[in-house]
């Protein structure tokens, strides 16, 4: 397993990535700004602000690490954990918080789940609920970058629970096949809702199925933010220059619940929590970065003071924002909307009116 | 203007097709060189090569997951599922992925994928290489389902899913891909506009709706009904998502008399729809109760498969019905 940090910070320069120490800085301060952002939707669900939320703390390493290894044209596929390759990317911390809100600034017209997110601009796909299923569409996107002789690649991460789907075999198969240029990223945080990874795989590992499909498997630290990113970064460079497909499985730990409806206490233990408290991500690459002195405990706080304040006032900001217009639940469907769906529409306006009861069409 | 039949109306329309777009890729089982089971992709290997005409794993879910990946990366796929009855490990990519993507990304990512698929009876298929289920797809808002029964409906058809920009379960009717034979035309731009039905014949007595395969045992029918005296509107309706109920309640508004005739099981048909449709709108000028006739709600059988298929004097039977109420 790649490892670059140790848990007290300590590291092997032989083996650090070349990394700028501004690069080191802004994936520190995506992490915290991951974390704060998990805090701050627990707690507005909790609060009745928002429906339904999906925590990713503990998982902050995978998500920047990974993300930050990919180029503008590249594609994205995050799961619900990752809104840390949404801001990686590019996309505005309001976007996200649009998105959860389901407002009418959302780019997904508020249809989807809060972090089910989707942003054209930065190529990243508006995710399904059906885990498994979007590994294939990494595969084809990347097949249509290959067959117009561009560079970009496509990066699909998923939990270990989405490798017990048919359309996660399917994909590796096509991918090996086809010798497609994609990153299969999987952040084995060990729990899928309840169930515990050796419920879910007899495989000695999750790397060790890419043998089967014909490709590299590798296993990295999943709470080494460094380990993440080098081995990303190898696996993206070699899908870039033609070398074809990687899975990449990183060890990591899912601290909270499966989502706001999951009660985690039910079936795994405190201790088990405790001892992955430990190897907390953020508190790693911290002690590194001052090991480092790239920056200080008072910088670092600092660093949290503003973020927190940022969000805060983003979340102000977004929450006044009005809901998507009735009409919206209308269009979209196909291209034009056809005959039914347009008189159903302008039934439902006739009789209920609302604001958008002007505008029935498309 | 060429005699085709529907297979080789298939096959020229895709070659056209690719010809004039880049874009434009196949995917499926055994399309390369053995030109698909059917051989409605023969002789494109060799003119597009390996990178469009693409012979895939056998698995309908990495078929069309794929192919919707390669979609919203501006490709165009078309895909080949070998039979109808074998798409269903790839159901989930087309229920949850395909039909949805447009609404769920606030129509930011349409994926245009067209999935092609031999659908019907009667070729000795038994279970796995006969049944009729459109109705699945027909229930998925975001889909649109084409079922031509001709040469010519096919090309015009086939043309406007592949030049659309939505995704389209083309299902074509594979008891007659070879019988049916016709001039079809041969410009470039022929296409017909899904959601609109064709009157294959006029009469004056009982409407009969249907599509696919089904349209020419209707054909049948209808002749034997005529020595009855019996003048029956047979209408093709072509495509069912979007479906044209316009035409149907012109000609039920002149015949007060509806048959509905499809291959599918009769409970939860498209064919339910079309009763309800007019039942909705038309209750006014209905002269007897809508009559329906579907294959039989069991599974599709082997050795009696022509029995479960509706039958010319079956459909007779059902015009006579509608008729003598």
């Amino acid at each position: 397993m790649l490892q670059v940090i140790k848990a007290d910070g300590e590291f092997d320069p032989k083996v650090e990535p070349d990394l700028s120490h501004e690069d080191l800085l802004k994936m520190h301060r995506y992490m915290l700004t991951v974390r704060k952002l998990n805090e701050k939707g627990m707690s507005l669900q909790r609060q009745g602000r928002i429906g339904f939320f999906m925590e990713s703390t503990g998982q902050e390493a995978c998500q920047i690490g990974m993300s930050y290894t990919l180029s503008a044209g590249d594609w994205a596929f995050p799961s619900y954990r990752d809104p840390g390759t949404c801001l990686v990317r590019g996309v505005p911390m309001s976007a996200l918080w649009d998105q959860i809100m389901g407002n009418s600034a959302d780019e997904g017209k508020g249809r989807q789940m809060p972090v089910h997110w989707g942003f054209s601009k930065w190529k990243i796909v508006s995710l399904s609920s059906p885990i498994g299923s979007k590994l294939l569409h990494a595969v084809g996107v990347a097949y249509a970058a290959k067959y117009r002789g561009e560079k970009a690649i496509a990066l699909a991460s998923f939990g270990e629970g989405a490798t017990s789907q048919g359309e996660f075999h399917a994909a590796m198969n096509f991918a090996g096949v086809y010798k497609t240029p994609v990153v299969f990223f999987c952040e084995n945080n060990q729990y899928a809702i309840s169930l515990p990874v050796r419920r879910q795989t007899a495989s000695e590992s999750i790397a060790v199925k890419a043998e089967a499909y014909g490709f590299d498997g590798v296993q990295v630290d999943g709470n080494d933010i460094l380990a993440v990113y080098k081995a990303t970064k190898s696996a993206v460079d070699k899908a870039r220059s033609g070398g074809g497909p990687t899975l990449i499985e990183a060890i990591t730990y899912r601290m909270g619940g499966h989502s706001t409806s999951d009660d985690p206490t039910i079936y795994r233990g405190a201790e088990e929590v405790e001892l992955w408290k430990k190897r907390d991500p953020i508190v790693r690459f911290t002690k590194y970065l001052i090991r480092k002195g790239i920056i200080s405990e008072k910088g670092n706080e600092k660093f949290l003071e503003q973020i927190d304040s940022e969000m805060t006032k983003v979340i102000k900001e977004r929450e006044v924002i009005a809901p998507p217009d009735v009409s919206t639940l209308f269009t979209d469907v196909y291209s034009e909307m056809p005959w039914h769906i347009r008189e159903e529409a302008s039934e439902f306006m006739r009789d209920e009116g609302g604001p958008g009861a002007e505008k029935g069409e498309e | 203007m060429a005699l085709l039949n529907i297979v080789q109306s298939v096959n020229e329309t895709l070659r056209t097709e690719m010809r004039r777009n880049g874009n434009v890729v196949l995917l499926g089982e055994d399309i390369g060189k053995n030109g698909g089971v059917f051989r409605a992709t023969a002789g494109l290997l060799s003119e597009f090569g390996p990178e469009r005409v693409i012979d895939t794993p056998i698995a309908e879910d990495g078929i069309i997951g794929t192919a919707i990946g390669m979609a919203m990366n501006g490709l165009e796929p078309v895909v080949e599922i070998q039979f109808l009855d074998f798409i269903y490990p790839g159901f989930n990519q087309i229920v949850s992925e395909l039909a949805k993507l447009r609404y769920r990304s606030g129509g930011n990512f349409p994926a245009h994928v067209v999935i092609r698929a031999p659908s019907g009876g009667g070729i000795k298929g038994g279970l796995y290489h006969s049944q009729s289920t459109e109705a699945y797809f027909t229930h998925t808002p975001g889909l649109c389902v084409a079922t031509p029964s001709s040469p010519t409906d096919t090309i015009g058809l086939l043309r406007t899913a592949m030049r659309g920009s939505d995704p389209v379960m083309f299902l074509e009717p594979k008891r007659v891909y070879r019988t049916v034979k016709e001039e079809v035309p041969s410009e470039e731009e022929f296409a017909i506009p899904f959601g609109k039905a064709k009157v294959i014949q006029e009469g004056t007595d009982v409407t009969l709706v249907s599509w696919a395969a089904m349209v020419h045992t209707c054909k049948a029918a209808v002749e034997l009904a005529s020595k009855e005296n019996i003048s029956v509107e047979l209408i093709d309706m072509r495509t069912l998502m979007p479906f044209d109920i316009e035409t149907v309640l012109a000609s039920v508004k002149k015949t007060g008399r509806v048959v509905v005739a499809h291959e599918a099981t009769k409970v939860s048909g498209f064919g339910g729809e079309i009763a309800a449709q007019i039942a909705e709108r038309a209750i006014d000028s209905l002269e007897a109760p809508i009559v329906r006739l579907g294959g039989f709600d069991t599974p599709f059988p082997y050795a009696l498969e022509q029995t479960y298929l509706p039958s010319p004097e079956r459909i007779l039977r059902a015009i006579r019905k509608a008729a003598s109420y």
